[in-house]
């Protein structure tokens, strides 16, 4: 059935095929879920601290610091691309439940880590990192389970961590909660957390193509 | 054992009477847990209905006092919002306003443009006035300014100042300005939102009055305006209140007011969900129900995959409910918002279990019965789903212990879902799969029934097949084409279409939902206003103080049904009395007098009291936050109504006319209908009142009916009570339809029957052209292995067998055949019971012993004599001491088996093959103790070329010339038993039974010229021989003690030849120097299995049920699994995986390259251990009286060929794949052949 499906190789098919364009397809679709998240992920945040939305809010969040989604969107297009990549040079494919649905649960905890961040009340900023990275790594286990994801996850939210801090020294950026402290204590796992479900998308994209060359190969 | 391995035994075997118990009663589980999701939902009612609609408490004005932070505990009447002061109190003062006596030189305009002109002076007096030194300023709710985006608003609301709203506020509460306006309509419209809206409005607002009601509009009949000022007041002076309304009053006399004054409510107002908070919200629910379609969609393979997946989302759904009942009867109210957790409750607890479980019982093979396929599915993920459950368990205690409250009351949630969860998995979900799945097979038997009406039913299944007869079947030789892998193979696009609008009836579906869109576009449009109704149903969601309120009508505040004291309109106009002021109870009748101008009237009814209540609930919350004020979880208090009427004479309206309102609205009012159209009206709002309950009632309907089409589509199966046998198995030669309903055409594939032994076939050897076959007499058969004619037959040259008077012999050949015999009925025969006391045997319980060793010496047709000539018993009590210590010698030559008793008939010796290694042997030191006269009987045959090689019982190995049948020569060097003989490239390796390995060299002195290769186009690995040839067989080498204990498998490939023995190791030999190169070590048992191809890789199994995967080159192990309960009885791999069968009545496939196991098929019990591999991607094994076909990509049931009609009994223990697509099996006396060619092509 699966082979007769793809003897007849539809454009569709062949342009999946071509590398190149895979890759453009993979790192767009990517992109796209970045900005997305960042926007739905900020517009949470933002609620935290605002108590009560004037109607233009929409407007607000789509103005203030518009380049944060793009960039946000390139770096999940970025770790997307890199997980499979380094899954196929570690040489130890990823072997864990690899579904679509899986992948909707991950992205579901992290939106859902998201939501207890920006919801729940903690008692000092301590906690709510202690807790944020039980769910973190709790998110890790449960959809990764590989070293090489947990170690690039940890590299990626030290790195993107700094760079965050880095801006907000200079000026270029700025919280929108006067706790600073608070921010801090908070990023970094949501950072993991994110580069987790990020490559977890990136290495179900990855699969497609793994597969369709899979058959490529087997048929030549 | 370990006691993970018994804990997981345990689970499996718990899950495996939960599933038959299940399957077994699905309609009294269903009834038991639907009561069970009731009972522990029934705490729910308790908790109010979610929802953001405001809540109130009614205090008494006289006694009030600003509620204190703290709480108190003796108020328990008092909710726990009523803490600390409101955030403002609002006290409204409603306007009635009306010219009168109406005349008819007025102009619509005058209805409402003098009466609002009248706001502006009771500003004044409100805003002026003053109770001993306190003025309105001091108390009002001061604001500062309106937010930013509301600059259109600027100019309507006040900016600063006190928060007081009027109708004023249109013309900036100036004089001036109202009187200068053209059209008072337009300024007031101008300011409404286009299109539907369900926030309050600026009109509203302002009005303070629902839009409708205030009258304020060209086409009033009542002539009445109402409208409200309303003042915000910070804090509350009881005093001045008292005295602005005694004020106000004393300005304005409401003659007939009778308002209740001593009530103030304070509403409480729940969390607003703005867009931006919904955004999230909504990305949440849309990742959910992503996940759920993800998830529902690999259920596949069932009658109804929409029926399931409705089944999964219900488990989670009622689970959930479940869980907060639960958690609500033991005294916890959940404080989360439960809109907002749901999408993560679901998450947590997931879909994951649901649908393993769906695919394991659909992966079971089809011909089972239901419920074992049940019990089955369930027991074989019972260790995943518990150890899946265990870890979410303990992820969510991590969770808990993080002492958040708002995490751990999740957490707490979590983990009662999760329980209850299972609990519908394992009770709700299972029975409905249960039935879903017999549904299926009702589906099929009910196709078969037509043509099998006069056959007597067939009685249930008992539960365990192995004890049951197979059920006859209509035709002897059917292939059955299961219902998956027909799916995929055969069913054109085209007719798959259509077969999917046939099943899933999606034209009913689009009428149907056609219907309800129209209702909804209908209910939308409603010229009756049941849309208003049901706004007007929605605002007024208040719990108190609605009793003594009659049923309202958004529309027509003034006509509530058989109200004696509401007022009408229609009096008889020429009544000089300008002000009616009793009510007569006969105006209802209203008689079609004309009335030719009627005079309003203000009236002040009960339903005024609370008129705020009409509003939209959002009234408060949007006029707040419009200072930027929120009334999220706070309240304010709402002080009772300040009445106040307003009568003014005509010429006070005409006065205050301005010059363009009566040239541009001339009177649309048919002014001599007056009367009239009011009583109309009335009776309008009467039918319209009844369309919309018969709306309402119809939608009602229509959603129930969908509902218990949905529930009838997923608990009942379509044909209840159509046919009498409702659960029955499905009979195996019964044709299943797949699941859209087609039935394929009935493609017989006979399988070719061989017959001509007359005894069980004993061995079997094929070179792809040439097929021999020998049976336990000893005869040899040559078959052509493509038309199936028996070309040449050996008989046998060891003399006659039948009588042998020697008991010695008989117990020897007692021995020997218990080595093989089959345990079906174990202590079926008295020398059975006595073989028990004789060997120390370890018992099996195992019914059908799989075949491990096809080199097995043969003594059944002496055993089956004796026993037809004289009883057990007689050799038994002839049988003494010297009976065990003969039978204990034979046994140690040949090696031991489990032996417990006789087979009690005929085709009794079904699995000759031993099983190996039960007992520790001794080393086979001791010499054989055979006769001469008995050492014929063949225990190994291979064919390559012309050459039957064939060893012996004596240890004599003879090649025969298959096409002439001559015996062209014999080596007689050994005299220990021969085994196993392997064939390869002039050589032929000897196993024989005291451990030795020997090699020979067949030489042929001919000229190669003339060496002929018959066949199309597949060689033969060796080259054939003429008759004319010369053939020697010498004995090369021959390495003794090959193996410290007798020699289980031999096995020979790509020059390499390898030996598998009791002693748990396996060796490795060239073939050329006979020199062995590894001896691999590994296994913690006796070999039972190896594997070699050509590409060198070499797989063995072993009685631990370990398979080992070896490096031949290096010697090396690649991988080590553990795959069986029990031996490992047959290995084959493929390019990509291992396929290995053992005791347990599994196949196992595993990944050749990583040894992870890729999926198990559970077989019959009883079934054969032959494997083979036709293609990569086929799987052929042998089972009871039938080859199966799978599909190794999906571990898919393709086809199951029934090879006769008498073969109860016979369980296929050989098969061979031949080259061209067809394999032979042994089938008792016969051999069948079996041509494959159509599923080769379709999987390829």
């Amino acid at each position: 059935m699966y082979s007769g499906a793809l003897m007849r190789r539809g454009p569709y098919i062949s342009m999946i095929t071509n590398r190149t364009m895979n890759l453009l397809i993979r790192a767009a679709m990517l992109f796209m879920v970045g900005v997305f998240l960042a926007l739905v992920l900020n517009l949470l945040q933002v609620q935290r601290n605002v108590t009560l939305f004037p109607p233009d809010v929409l407007s607000s969040v789509f103005s203030s610091a518009w380049w944060v989604p793009p960039c946000c969107g390139t770096a999940a297009a970025l770790i997307g691309l890199l997980y499979p990549c380094m899954d196929r040079r570690l040489g130890e494919p990823h072997k864990l439940k690899r579904e679509w649905s899986n992948v909707m649960r991950c992205v579901a905890v992290f939106v859902g880590i998201n939501h207890a961040s920006a919801k729940v009340d903690f008692a000092n900023n301590v906690q709510l990192s202690l807790t944020l990275a039980a769910l973190s790594v709790g998110l890790w286990w449960t959809f990764d389970r590989s070293r090489s994801g947990f170690g690039l996850g940890v590299v990626i939210a030290i790195l993107a961590t700094l760079a965050t801090q880095l801006l907000v020294y200079n000026g270029v950026f700025q919280y929108t909660s006067p706790d600073f402290l608070y921010i801090r204590s908070w990023l970094p796992c949501i950072f993991f957390a994110g580069v987790i479900t990020v490559g977890n998308i990136g290495r179900q994209l990855a699969l497609y193509e793994y597969k369709v060359n899979q058959e490529k190969t087997h048929q030549d | 054992m370990t006691v993970r391995e018994r804990i997981r035994q345990n689970i499996s075997a718990a899950f495996y009477r939960h599933g038959l118990l299940c399957a077994s009663y699905p309609v009294p589980i269903i009834l038991f847990t639907s009561a069970s999701i009731l009972t522990c939902c029934y705490p729910l009612l308790k908790l109010p209905l979610p929802g953001t609609g405001p809540v109130e408490f009614t205090t008494g004005v006289r006694d009030y006092s600003t509620p204190s932070h703290e709480s108190q505990g003796d108020l328990s009447e008092r909710p726990d919002w009523y803490r600390g002061p409101p955030v403002a109190y609002i006290q409204q003062v409603l306007v009635k306003a009306a010219v009168s006596p109406w005349d008819n030189s007025l102009v619509p305009v005058d209805v409402f443009r003098s009466p609002l002109g009248r706001v502006f002076s009771v500003l004044e007096e409100i805003r002026n006035h003053v109770y001993t030194d306190r003025s309105l300023e001091a108390l009002c709710l001061q604001v500062t300014d309106l937010l930013p985006g509301l600059r259109r608003m600027q100019a309507v609301l006040p900016e600063h100042g006190c928060l007081l709203v009027s109708p004023g506020n249109y013309w900036q509460n100036r004089r001036d300005l109202f009187d200068a306006d053209p059209d008072l309509l337009k300024t007031v419209h101008q300011h409404e939102p286009k299109g539907l809206h369900t926030s309050a409005t600026l009109k509203d607002l302002l009005f303070g009055v629902p839009g409708k009601q205030t009258g304020v509009n060209l086409y009033s009949k009542k002539r009445v305006v109402t409208y409200t000022i309303t003042i915000a007041l910070s804090s509350y002076d009881a005093r001045f209140v008292a005295s602005l309304r005694a004020r106000l009053k004393q300005l304005h006399p409401s003659a007939n007011c009778t308002l209740r004054e001593d009530h103030m409510v304070h509403v409480h107002f729940k969390e607003e969900i703005g867009i931006a908070e919904l955004i999230p919200l909504v990305t949440t629910y849309i990742i959910l129900f992503a996940y759920i379609y993800f998830s529902t969609r690999k259920i596949d393979m069932v009658k109804s995959k929409w029926g399931l997946a409705l089944a999964a989302v219900v488990t989670v759904l009622s689970s959930l409910l479940m869980s907060v009942g639960l958690c609500t009867l033991f005294g916890l109210t959940p404080t989360l918002n439960g809109g907002e957790i749901f999408p993560y409750l679901v998450v947590v607890i997931g879909l994951e279990n649901v649908l393993v479980l769906t695919k394991s019982v659909v992966s079971t093979p089809v011909d089972l019965e239901v419920k074992l396929r049940i019990a089955q599915g369930l027991s074989n993920e019972s260790w995943s789903i518990m150890k899946n459950m265990a870890t979410e368990l303990c992820i969510i205690l991590i969770g808990y212990f993080t002492f958040v409250p708002a995490i751990q009351e999740f957490c707490l949630f979590a983990v009662v879902g999760l329980v209850s969860d299972f609990f519908l998995q394992m009770f709700f979900f299972t029975t409905v799969l249960s039935i879903d799945i017999r549904r299926m097979e009702l589906a099929d038997l009910n196709r078969r029934l037509p043509a099998e009406a006069g056959m007597p039913p067939p009685k249930p299944g008992p539960l365990r097949p192995r004890e049951t007869p197979p059920p006859p079947r209509p035709s002897p030789h059917t292939i059955t084409l299961q219902a998956p892998a027909f799916r995929n193979l055969r069913l054109p696009k085209r007719l798959r279409v259509v077969y999917f609008l046939a099943r899933t009836r999606l034209a009913q579906r689009i009428i149907m939902v056609g219907t309800v869109i129209w209702i909804g576009i209908l209910v939308y449009t409603d010229p009756a206003g049941l849309r208003t109704f049901l706004a007007a149903q929605v605002s007024e969601q208040s719990p108190l103080g609605e009793a003594g309120l009659p049923p309202h009508l958004g529309v027509a505040p003034v006509f509530p049904g058989g109200d004696p004291t509401s007022t009408l309109s229609g009096l008889p106009a020429p009544e000089p009395t300008p002000l009616p002021e009793n009510q007569s109870q006969g105006h209802r009748a209203a008689h079609p007098e004309v009335a030719p101008v009627s005079s309003p009237q203000i009236t002040w009814g009960p339903e005024d009291e609370e008129l705020w209540r009409r509003l939209s609930f959002r009234h408060w919350p949007s006029l707040f936050s419009y200072y930027n004020i929120t009334l999220a979880k706070r309240y304010i208090s709402i002080l009772p109504v300040i009445p106040v009427t307003l009568h003014l004479s005509p010429q006070e309206a005409i006065d205050t006319r301005h010059p363009q309102d009566t040239h541009h609205a001339p009177p649309p009012i048919p002014i001599p209908g007056g009367g009239w159209t009011g009583i109309s009206r009335e009776t309008c709002f009467a039918g319209a009142h009844a369309r919309m309950v018969a709306a309402l009632g119809l939608f009602a309907g229509v959603v129930l009916v969908l509902l218990l089409f949905c529930l009838y589509r997923v608990l009942c199966p379509r044909n209840y009570g159509q046919n009498g046998v409702p659960h029955g198995r499905r009979r195996r030669g019964d044709l299943p339809c797949d699941e859209y309903g087609y039935s394929p055409p009935i493609s017989e594939i006979s399988p070719l029957l061989l017959r001509g032994h007359s005894m069980d076939i004993e061995c079997l050897a094929s070179d792809g052209m040439l097929l021999a076959s020998c049976c336990l007499v000893g005869h040899i058969r040559v078959w052509d292995a493509q038309t199936g004619d028996c070309l040449t037959v050996i008989p046998n040259n060891g003399g006659c067998w039948e009588h042998r008077d020697g008991w010695d012999h008989i117990s020897a050949c007692e021995a020997e055949s218990l080595l093989g015999a089959d345990f079906r009925e174990p202590g079926g025969g008295a020398v059975g019971g006595q073989d028990v006391d004789i060997f120390p045997i370890r018992r099996r319980t195992t019914p059908a012993r799989p075949a491990l060793f096809g080199d097995q010496p043969d003594l059944t047709p002496l055993i089956d004599t004796n026993f037809g000539l004289s009883p057990p018993s007689q050799a038994l009590s002839s049988s003494g001491f010297d009976f065990g210590g003969l039978v204990e010698k034979a046994y140690q030559e040949h090696e031991p088996s489990p032996t417990l008793a006789f087979p009690p008939s005929p085709p009794a010796s079904q699995q000759r093959r031993r099983s190996l290694g039960d007992q520790p042997v001794l080393p086979p030191e001791l010499p054989p103790q055979n006769n001469g006269d008995w050492d014929s009987s063949v225990w190994a045959m291979e064919l390559r070329g012309n050459l039957i090689a064939t060893g012996r019982s004596s240890g004599k190995l003879e090649l025969w010339d298959a096409v002439e049948g001559s015996l062209r020569c014999s080596n007689e060097d050994g005299v220990s038993g021969i085994t196993a003989l392997a064939f390869l490239n002039n050589r032929i390796v000897a196993a024989r039974l005291n451990g030795s390995l020997d090699f020979f060299t067949v030489e042929i002195t001919k000229p190669l010229g003339l060496l002929q290769y018959r066949g199309r186009g597949s060689l033969p690995p060796s080259p054939c021989y003429s008759s004319e040839d010369v053939i020697s067989c010498q004995l090369t080498r021959s390495v003794q003690c090959a193996h410290q204990k007798p020699i289980t498998v031999l096995k020979a490939a790509a020059g390499r030849v390898v030996t598998g023995s009791q002693d748990h190791t396996v060796r490795v030999y060239r073939l050329e120097d006979s020199c062995c190169l590894f001896t691999l070590q590994g296994h913690s048992g006796g070999i039972t299995a190896i594997y070699i191809d050509q590409t060198m890789v070499l797989a063995s199994g072993g009685q631990d049920g370990t398979i080992c995967v070896w490096d031949v080159l290096t010697g090396s192990r690649v991988s080590h699994v553990y795959g069986h309960r029990g031996d490992v009885t047959s290995l084959v791999c493929t390019t990509s995986c291992i396929i290995s069968s053992g005791l347990d009545d599994l196949i196992c496939i595993w990944d050749r390259s990583t040894g992870i196991k890729l999926y198990s098929i559970q077989q019959e019990v009883g079934c054969g251990a032959s494997l083979g591999v036709i293609s990569e991607s086929l799987l052929v094994t042998g089972g009871q009286g039938c080859v199966s076909f799978w599909d190794l990509n999906y571990g898919d049931l393709l086809q199951t060929v029934y090879l006769g009609q008498s073969s109860e009994g016979q369980s296929v223990r050989q098969l061979l794949v031949l080259d061209n697509a067809a394999i032979v099996c042994d089938f008792g006396s016969e051999l069948s052949l079996v041509y494959v060619p159509s599923v080769l092509e379709k999987l390829d």
